[in-house]
């Protein structure tokens, strides 16, 4: 789950990193008096997930707050396109108004989870304010890494190792440990996936400050954050994908071909896909059922496959392991009579209980198009689709 | 004879509730020495003819358990693998999807320097087939025995992946689902080395996702290795930044696009298979080449 950046800035403060005074506002009035307030020369700044808001003109600084109440003015209301949005934006609810600062420096500083590692990793680089893939792929000796060892947690000699490397000596040295190493608790205490202040700024009065942050919570351990995930922010999320992830299905991402797409599997959902692609059409979704044993879940899967106006052809593709045959056939009967799918659908099932679920699709007496394999099946939905 | 299960393989099953008893009874139908069930606070129960125990050391000194087979829910999961791993288990398969990163990056923390080893989590299990060693989820009517092995990321991609070369009339020795979360107890990399030290696999059909690195590690190991690799890696047309179910699938960077991983694969002398349909054909091709089949 992404956080908002004031929700972010919030978080990160409570633990100890310090972050530019700002108000949050939700009209332009509001933004005119968080301007007033924050003494006139402020930054206002789109609160939407997407990363590469700057570009986009998400974020305007502003001399007065009556500059500040006509940024806000614009922005408020309307969706924001940015490079990572995809083309449909999302909305601007809320803008972030903050002092504005008057930068020396920027640096970067961000968590990852290394994989190969097996343990999060703190990353740190002077050369702030970019994008960070860019950085490491140019001058990757700019990067500076640490891990978090679980089982010591991380040490006050690497927060220096980091703050030196990046020229964050004298004066700067001691806030910048305690700032490295409050990200770090954050990171861990709050189940991070992800975090990022870029850039992390000097001042010309020689403060350390986040003036931006990312921070998203990993979704497998919201049992352990009620707090923090009452701040998720649906708005943001495709609305196909909310209405799919309030019927239970958790993989759903919606794409731009017309093909749809239902497949058990992450990895076969994505093969699908590629088979799709290989075979000349485009998939609409990516849509991973899972293992369901309830065929009304399956129906209602295929009817936001169904209501997708893009959609011209269907392929349910199954490989039944835990998950069975013929629940995922009894679905697709239902979602064909109730009139949920009214495009054409090819079915392919093998796997477990693969007898009973062709004959719930033989006594159905629907018309389906059946396949056998994944070629095959790949085939025919892209000839279905014209 | 295939990796990680053999004859000698005596599984027990930690978290023995439905998914637990449904592939208890699936193993034992295929022949595997299913011994024991823990669930604590059920010790004592006999349950679909398996005796449960409270804790993983009972099953271990009373029915010589050597492999477990976790089912239980996520937030008990890592307990539950720490639990084997101190029972002193030499493999432990975990099944269980969606444990959060924090409890594997504590486990992952925890195995290491342990003799035993961890495959999964969030995968379908391992099967040795010419021994009827089955500990997982996967439908065994798609199995016939031979010399290939198999490793993927994905579950239902090890099915089709088999179904295909059993219609191909290639049989396998044993398939292992590494699994698909971020931190994962077995790499792509470590489970090639299994198969390339089993002597009786003679092939190895490699199934890779986007996101990460691990399969350009397993490229790098691929260059030392004897036995031809067939790979195909699964998400080449998924577009950059979105995650496509697995955790581990997300693109961050150049490093985790499918081109990259498959060019990795390729100079490292791997056979890269474009259509996920071309899998079976492609190790057929292969063997053929090298006087195999």
């Amino acid at each position: 789950m992404k956080l908002h950046e004031y929700q972010a800035k919030e978080l990160l403060a409570r633990y100890g990193v310090p972050v530019p005074a700002s108000q949050v506002a939700r009209t332009p009035e509001e933004a005119q008096r968080a301007a007033e307030a924050l003494g006139g020369k402020v930054v206002v700044k789109a609160q939407v997930h997407a990363g590469g808001r700057g570009k986009a003109g998400g974020v305007k600084l502003c001399a007065t707050p009556a500059e500040a109440r006509a940024a806000a003015e614009a922005l408020l209301g309307t969706r924001l396109v940015t490079g990572q949005s995809g083309p449909g934006g999302q909305p601007i609810n809320e803008v972030l108004v903050e002092e504005a600062v008057d930068i020396a420096r920027e640096l970067y500083l961000g968590i990852v989870i290394d994989n190969s590692a097996g343990m999060p990793l703190v990353i740190c680089s002077a050369a702030g304010g970019m994008e960070i893939e860019e950085v490491a792929e140019h001058s990757p000796d700019q990067i500076h890494r640490q891990l978090i060892d679980p089982t010591v947690g991380f040490q006050g000699y690497q927060a220096r190792a980091l703050a030196f490397a990046t020229g964050l000596e004298g004066d700067l040295n001691r806030p910048a440990v305690a700032l490295i190493t409050a990200l770090a608790k954050a990171f861990v205490e709050c189940d991070g996936t992800l975090a990022e202040i870029n850039p992390l700024v000097v001042t010309t009065d020689g403060r350390l400050l986040a003036a931006d942050a990312k921070f998203s919570v990993d979704d497998n351990a919201d049992y352990r954050h009620a707090d923090l995930f009452k701040l998720q922010d649906k708005t943001q999320d495709d609305a196909l994908e909310v209405e799919a992830k309030d019927s239970g299905i958790e993989n759903y991402v919606k794409l731009d071909g017309n093909i749809g797409c239902l497949v058990n599997g992450a990895g076969l959902a994505m093969a699908t896909m590629d088979a799709i692609q290989f075979e000349g059409g485009m998939p609409a979704n990516f849509l991973d059922i899972g293992t369901q044993n309830d065929p009304a879940a399956v129906a209602a899967a295929l009817k936001i496959i169904g209501a997708d106006p893009n959609v011209k052809a269907v392929l349910v593709n199954i490989f039944g392991g835990l998950a069975r045959t013929d629940v995922i056939a009894e679905g697709v009967v239902q979602a064909k009579r109730g009139g949920l799918l009214p495009q054409p659908t090819v079915v392919r099932l093998a796997g477990t209980n693969v007898e009973a679920g062709m004959k719930i699709l033989d006594d159905s007496g629907l018309d389906l198009i059946r396949a056998d394999g994944f070629a095959e099946a790949a085939s025919k939905v892209v000839q279905a689709a014209g | 004879m295939g990796v990680l299960l053999d004859e000698n393989t005596r599984v027990v099953i930690q978290g023995f509730g439905g998914a637990g008893q449904r592939e208890a009874r699936n193993s034992l139908d295929y022949g595997t020495k299913v011994v024991a069930g823990v669930t604590p606070g059920r010790g004592g129960q006999l349950i679909e003819g398996v005796p449960i125990r409270n804790t993983v050391r009972q099953a271990v000194d009373e029915f010589g358990a050597n492999v477990s087979l976790i089912f239980v829910p996520a937030p008990f999961a890592a307990d539950a693998i720490i639990e084997a791993a101190d029972a002193g288990l030499a493999t432990i398969i975990c099944i269980t999807e969606g444990i959060a990163i924090r409890d594997m990056v504590g486990v992952k923390r925890y195995l290491r320097g342990s003799s035993s080893r961890l495959i999964g989590p969030n995968c379908p299990g391992v099967i040795t087939v010419a021994s009827h060693a089955r500990a997982g989820i996967m439908p065994v009517d798609v199995y016939m025995p031979g010399s290939v092995g198999v490793i993927s990321r994905s579950g239902t991609l090890v099915y089709e992946t088999v179904d295909q070369l059993t219609r191909a009339g290639i049989g396998q020795t044993s398939s292992v689902g590494v699994g698909g979360d971020p931190i994962i107890g077995t790499t792509q990399r470590e489970a090639l080395q299994l198969f390339e030290e089993d002597p009786d696999t003679a092939a190895i059909v490699l199934i890779g996702e986007i996101g990460g690195t691990a399969e350009q590690e397993a490229a790098d190991y691929i260059k030392q290795m004897t036995k031809p690799v067939v790979a195909f890696i699964a998400g080449a047309t998924a577009p950059p930044g979105r995650r496509m179910g697995h955790a581990g699938a997300i693109i961050a960077g150049k490093a985790g696009t499918a081109q990259a991983k498959q060019s990795a694969l390729m100079a490292a002398g791997a056979t890269v298979v474009q259509s996920p349909s071309q899998i079976g054909a492609t190790m057929l091709q292969v063997l053929k080449e090298r006087g195999l089949a």
